[in-house]
C-alpha cells in the first residue's frame, strides 16, 4: 500500500534549510509507511503575504523538492490579493516548474472574485487547488474560508479540480456544505483525531473524494493517519484515502509533465 | 548534503527504516481487515506486537454518550473489543456524563458498575469529582470506599472553577490522603469546532505548579493537555511535582519524542482519548516517534502500573 500525504508543510520542523526540514519529515514519514509528502507554503508563514514573500515562500518548496524530487510533491502558494504576481508565479513554479498544485490559504476568503483568473489558470494547467476551508467557533480570520464559501467558487468553475483544506475544519458542517460539489474533495488534515469523522466524509461524499494528509510538522502524521487507520470503513475505501485518490487527481499533470 | 532517497525502493533504505515501513504497513493492513493478504494472519497485530508483554494501559478513555455526535466505539462491549485488539490490558474509564451531570454520585454508580458488567477486567473506573459542587466529599468517599476506584477525574473548564480555588486545594488534600491518582483534564474538543452554544474553554493550568509543589504526595494525571493555547509547560510542571502526561493531544511531528526531550520518561503517559478519538491515532503516535526500549516500556504501561502500584 502506497501512502501519500496530501497536506504538508516545512513550518514545525527543525532544520535550518528547506531541505533539511524535509529530511526531517521523511524520517518521521518513513517510520509509517508514509511514501510521498506534498508540501506547500515555506519556513515561515503570513496571513497576507507580499508578492515578494510569495516567492520567496515558493523559493524554499522549490529547494526541498530539488532535494527530494522522488518523495516530495508541491503546491505553489498563491495569493488572491495579488492577482498578476499570483498568476505569473503559477507560471513559473507549474507550468515551467515541479510543482503539481495550487495552494490558497487564508489571504482572501475563497467566493471572493479575485480567485477566478487563478483557478482558471490553474485548471488550463491541470494543477488542483488546495483551498484552506475552516469554520471557527472563535471565529474565522478576516480572509479566512468557510466551506461553504469553497463550495461556492467550486460552483463557479466546474471544470477545476478543488481539495477542500481540513474538510472544512468543523467537518460536519464542511462535508455537508461541500457534498454537492463533486468537483471537491476533502483533505482530513488539521483538527483533532474525532472518531467518526472519516466514517462521515465517506457517507456523505464517497471514498473518491476523501484524501489522507497530516497538516504536519503542526500535527503529526500519526494522529491524522490514525483516522483513516482506525476508520469503520471498508479496506478498499482506505486504500482509496490513503493514496489512489490523490494520485488520480494529480495523474493529469504528472502525465502532461513527464511528457514535457 | 543529504542523499535523495527513494522511499519505495527498501535497498536504499536503512534496514531500521525498512523495517518500521514493513512493520507499519502490516499494521496498516491489520487495522484495515486485509492482514491476510499482507502478511501472515497468524501473526500477532503488529501494533500488538508494538506494546510489549505487559501491554498498553491507556489512561485516557471514557465511557457514555458524547453531547455532540454519536461516536463508532460508545457501546462498551465495541470500545472493549477494540482496546482488547489493539493491545490495551488496562483503561482508566471516566464518564462523558461527568461534564455536564449534576447527580455526580450516580454518574460515578453507574461508571463503576459499567467498568464491572461490561469491561471484562479492562476497565478501571475513574470518578467525576467536582469540588464546587456542595456533596463533593461524599462523592469523593463513594469513589475510595464503595466503588474502590484507584482514582478521580477532574474537569475545571466544565465545572466552572479556576485552578486557584480553595476548594480545589482542599479536594487534592483529601484525594492524596486517601491515596488516589487525580486525573486532571485540560480540554475535551478543540475550542475552534466546539458547538457555537457549548463552547468551553480550556483549563488554565498555571496555578497547577504551585499546588504540586505544595504535596509531594499527590499523584496527578494531566489529560488532553496538549493543544497550543494553552499554558502547560512540562518540564516546569514536572519539577513542581508527580504529574505524569497523557499523549492523547499531543501534536507535532515526533511529539512523543519531543516530550521524552523535555521530561524524562518517568513522566509520559500512553492516554488515547478514546472513543472521542481514534485510540490508533495515539498508538501511531508510539510508531512515529524514535523510542529506545525502556522509554516505549515505560510510555506504554509501566508509568501507569507504577502510579497505580502506589495506591493499592
Ligand atoms: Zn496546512
Amino acid at each position: 500500500m502506497k501512502i501519500w500525504d496530501a497536506h504538508c508543510h516545512l513550518s514545525g520542523v527543525p532544520g535550518q534549510t528547506p531541505a533539511e526540514r524535509m529530511a526531517q519529515l521523511l524520517s518521521f514519514a518513513d517510520r509509517l509507511g508514509i511514501e510521498r509528502l506534498c508540501v506547500c507554503m515555506g519556513m515561515r508563514w503570513s496571513y497576507d503575504p507580499t508578492p515578494a514573500d510569495m516567492r520567496q515562500q515558493n523559493d524554499e518548496v522549490l529547494a526541498a523538492l530539488q532535494h527530494w524530487p522522488h518523495r516530495a510533491l508541491g503546491y505553489v502558494y498563491l495569493t488572491p490579493n495579488h492577482v498578476a504576481a499570483s498568476l505569473a508565479e503559477l507560471d513559473r513554479c507549474v507550468r515551467d516548474g515541479p510543482m503539481v498544485g495550487v495552494k490558497l490559504w487564508v489571504a482572501r476568503r475563497a467566493h471572493a472574485p479575485e480567485l477566478d483568473p487563478i483557478v482558471e489558470r490553474a485548471t488550463e494547467l491541470q494543477a488542483p487547488i488546495l483551498q484552506h476551508t475552516y469554520l471557527k467557533a472563535t471565529g474565522n480570520l478576516p480572509g479566512e474560508s468557510t466551506p461553504m464559501d469553497l463550495a461556492e467558487l467550486a460552483r463557479r468553475h466546474p471544470a477545476a479540480t478543488f481539495i477542500g483544506a481540513h474538510a472544512g475544519g468543523d467537518f460536519e458542517l464542511g462535508l455537508r456544505a461541500l457534498r454537492a460539489c463533486e468537483n471537491v474533495s476533502v483533505d482530513l488534515c488539521g483538527t483533532d483525531p474525532a472518531a467518526g469523522m472519516t466514517e462521515m466524509a465517506v457517507r456523505e461524499l464517497g471514498a473518491h473524494r476523501v484524501l489522507y494528509g497530516s497538516d504536519a510538522g503542526g500535527r503529526s502524521f500519526a494522529s491524522q493517519l490514525g483516522k483513516v487507520l482506525g476508520a469503520d470503513i471498508p479496506a478498499a475505501a482506505k486504500k482509496l484515502i490513503l493514496g489512489e485518490n490523490l494520485r488520480r487527481l494529480l495523474r493529469p499533470i504528472l502525465q502532461r509533465k513527464k511528457s514535457l | 548534503m543529504r542523499q535523495k532517497d527513494g522511499g519505495a525502493d527498501p535497498g536504499r533504505l536503512s534496514r531500521r527504516s525498512f523495517l518500521c515501513t514493513t512493520t507499519v504497513a502490516a499494521a496498516a493492513a491489520a487495522a484495515a481487515g486485509w492482514r491476510a493478504e499482507t502478511a501472515d494472519a497468524a501473526a500477532p497485530d503488529p501494533l500488538i506486537g508494538a506494546t510489549g508483554p505487559r501491554g498498553l494501559v491507556d489512561t485516557n478513555v471514557w465511557l457514555g454518550q458524547w453531547p455532540g455526535r454519536r461516536l463508532p466505539l460508545e457501546e462498551t462491549p465495541a470500545l472493549v473489543a477494540r482496546l482488547r485488539r489493539q493491545g490495551v490490558r488496562q483503561a482508566w474509564a471516566g464518564s462523558f456524563d461527568g461534564l455536564w451531570h449534576k447527580d455526580l454520585g450516580a454518574v460515578n454508580a453507574r461508571l463503576a458498575a459499567e467498568c464491572r458488567r461490561q469491561g471484562r477486567g479492562l476497565l478501571t473506573p475513574f470518578g467525576t469529582i467536582n469540588p464546587a459542587d456542595p456533596a463533593w466529599e461524599e462523592d469523593l468517599r463513594r469513589c475510595a470506599e464503595e466503588h474502590q476506584m484507584p482514582g478521580i477525574r477532574l474537569h475545571p473548564n466544565y465545572h466552572g472553577y479556576q485552578l486557584d480555588d480553595p476548594a480545589l486545594a482542599r479536594l487534592l488534600d483529601r484525594a492524596g490522603q486517601r491515596g488516589l491518582i487525580v486525573q486532571l483534564v485540560a480540554a475535551m474538543e478543540d475550542e475552534r469546532t466546539q458547538h457555537p452554544r457549548m463552547r468551553v474553554p480550556q483549563v488554565d493550568v498555571a496555578p497547577l505548579a504551585a499546588l504540586l509543589a505544595s504535596r509531594p504526595e499527590l499523584r496527578l494525571v494531566l489529560l488532553n493537555w496538549g493543544r497550543g493555547a494553552n499554558s502547560v509547560q512540562p518540564p516546569r510542571l514536572a519539577e513542581a511535582g508527580q504529574i505524569c502526561f497523557d499523549i492523547a493531544t499531543l501534536e507535532g511531528v515526533g511529539g512523543v519524542a519531543s516530550l521524552l526531550r523535555q521530561v524524562s520518561a518517568g513522566r509520559v503517559v500512553f492516554g488515547s482519548c478514546a472513543p472521542l478519538f481514534y485510540l490508533e491515532s495515539a498508538l501511531l503516535k508510539l510508531q512515529e516517534s524514535p523510542l529506545t526500549e525502556a522509554q516505549l516500556a515505560a510510555v506504554r504501561a509501566d508509568n501507569a502500573l507504577r502510579l497505580r502500584r502506589r495506591v493499592s
